[in-house]
């Protein structure tokens, strides 16, 4: 490939925090990848790991789940089920043989916008180096003849 | 021949197991015999596909299909079978999921190949394999060829009904033939195509008579490490992962009733999108545990996740298959 691999990379952001992180680094005119593309939750509790999975299965090379930092849930202690649910949702990928690194968690209040986008380019960048995920769509699979021969 | 309207029953990759769930139905077999002709049910009588052919397109009436599509075959059959069927039905956890053979979708074909014929389970000295074609001197022999994944039936040909259960039981099968033979007898009237029939709606959880709190998971356990299980606590509050939070009702929990953790045949809820998906959601928030080494402890506790959440419904599922069964 000569073309550099823009990864598509689906954001979720936490309405009282990273969301507004990623507001204040608009603001404050910090660059970062525009590869991702982000969407607002009311909590990083309510991502359902069915987003993850829909996602993925859609085309995403990476899925990135941002909330408060731990202790800071304004909706009391929403953000550890959140932590919990990726953990779990990681290594369930795993046996699907997605790498555990395109999905990351990331902490930001709203003060942290310079953080959130350095956030941003490091994962950018990872899911960059671990190539394209092209999840198939399964319409047109490959010939059955020539599955048979890989097994011959 | 009768002019009772014809029934077929087929089997695809399944196990078999639903069509002794039909002979469970008991005597109730002898009023599908009164009120249906059998055009086709390989494992009941015999025909040829050549006799399937021959009819006339939407001749059989009610076509039970189980068995997930994973040959050349399989989606032969479905095709036929859909063309010659009024109403067809994805009968049973494999038809309407991929169910245990849809697990397959985790290995490559040729790993199927090798576990099936040249590891410790196989007595196989001469190292045969079987090829999709073989010449003999009285011509080419063929067998029907692996596609690269198990697909469902809706995701081969449109499907009219879906009756879920690994395998659908009973008196659940019992009560969609008598519904279907009161829709002949112009007494009923047939569900919303694309219905789940003989089932609820709801979750096992729903159904389940066992006690529940609110749940505070230290450990996850197998079943047989913890004893004795209490009976009448919830499973899962009890460390056990039991899979009825996302798994539709039908079966009157089962299993739960006797002490045994729902392994999720009656496949996802009304509207679960993503079964294993749920089931994170579900077992995450019960951990009792905030910090991620404690986590990670907790979450050894299910070695396997992937066959936890999607022992029945991986070819159903968003992602449907490992990157092992597709990437090039």
């Amino acid at each position: 490939m000569s073309e550099k691999f823009e990864p598509v990379i689906v954001g979720f952001t936490c309405n009282w925090c990273s969301y507004r992180a990623a507001d204040a680094a608009g603001t404050a005119r910090i660059k970062y990848e525009p590869n991702v593309r982000l969407i607002r939750l009311m909590c990083s509790g309510r991502l359902d790991p069915t987003f993850v999975m829909k996602a993925l299965a859609g085309g995403a090379d990476g899925v990135l789940i941002t909330g408060c930092h731990p202790g800071d849930c304004h909706y009391i202690e929403q953000n550890y089920k959140a932590l919990r649910r990726f953990m779990l949702l990681r290594r369930t990928l795993k046996g699907f043989g997605v790498e555990p690194e395109r999905i990351k968690l990331v902490w930001a209040s709203a003060a942290e916008g310079m953080k959130l986008a350095h956030e941003i380019d490091a994962f950018v960048d990872e899911v960059r180096k671990l190539g394209p995920l092209n999840w198939p769509k399964w319409e047109n699979e490959s010939n059955p003849a020539e599955v048979l021969e890989v097994t011959a | 021949m009768s002019d009772k309207p014809k029934f077929a029953m087929y089997w695809a990759a399944s196990c078999g197991g639903c069509e002794i769930s039909v002979l469970n139905i008991g005597e109730k077999i002898l009023d599908v015999d009164a009120n249906f002709d059998i055009a086709f049910w390989p494992v009941a009588m015999d025909a040829k596909y050549h006799d399937v052919e021959a009819l006339e397109d939407g001749a059989i009436l009610l076509t039970l299909w189980n068995g997930g599509i994973r040959t050349d075959e399989n989606e032969h059959l479905a095709h036929l079978l859909r063309r010659k069927s009024k109403i067809l039905v994805a009968f049973g956890s494999c038809a309407t999921e991929g169910c245990v053979p849809g697990l397959a979708n985790l290995s490559p074909v040729s790993e199927i190949f090798d576990v099936a014929f040249h590891t410790v389970s196989t007595d196989n000295p001469n190292n045969i394999h079987p090829v999709a074609s073989f010449e003999v001197p009285e011509g080419t022999l063929t067998l029907p060829t692996l596609r690269p994944v198990l697909k469902t039936l809706a995701q081969v040909v449109d499907v009219d009904y879906y009756m879920p259960g690994c395998p659908p039981e009973p008196h659940q099968i019992a009560a969609v033939i008598d519904l279907v033979i009161q829709v002949l007898q112009g007494k009923a009237q047939l569900p919303p195509k694309g219905s789940y029939i003989g089932c609820g709606a709801s979750t096992v959880c729903d159904e389940c008579p066992r006690e529940r709190n609110v749940k505070h998971i230290t450990a996850f356990k197998r079943i047989q490490d913890v004893a004795p299980l209490d009976p009448n606590l919830c499973i899962l509050e009890q460390g056990v992962p039991c899979n009825g939070p996302a798994t539709r009702s039908g079966c009157n929990s089962r299993c739960p009733r006797v002490g045994a953790q729902c392994i999720g045949c009656y496949g996802p809820a009304e509207g679960v999108l993503d079964y294993g998906a749920r089931l994170i959601t579900a077992f995450a928030s019960v951990v009792d545990a905030k910090e991620p080494a404690e986590i990670d402890a907790i979450l050894d506790g299910i070695p396997d996740p992937t066959g936890q959440f999607y022992r029945f419904n991986l070819a159903d599922s968003l992602l449907r298959a490992s990157t092992k069964a597709w990437k090039r």
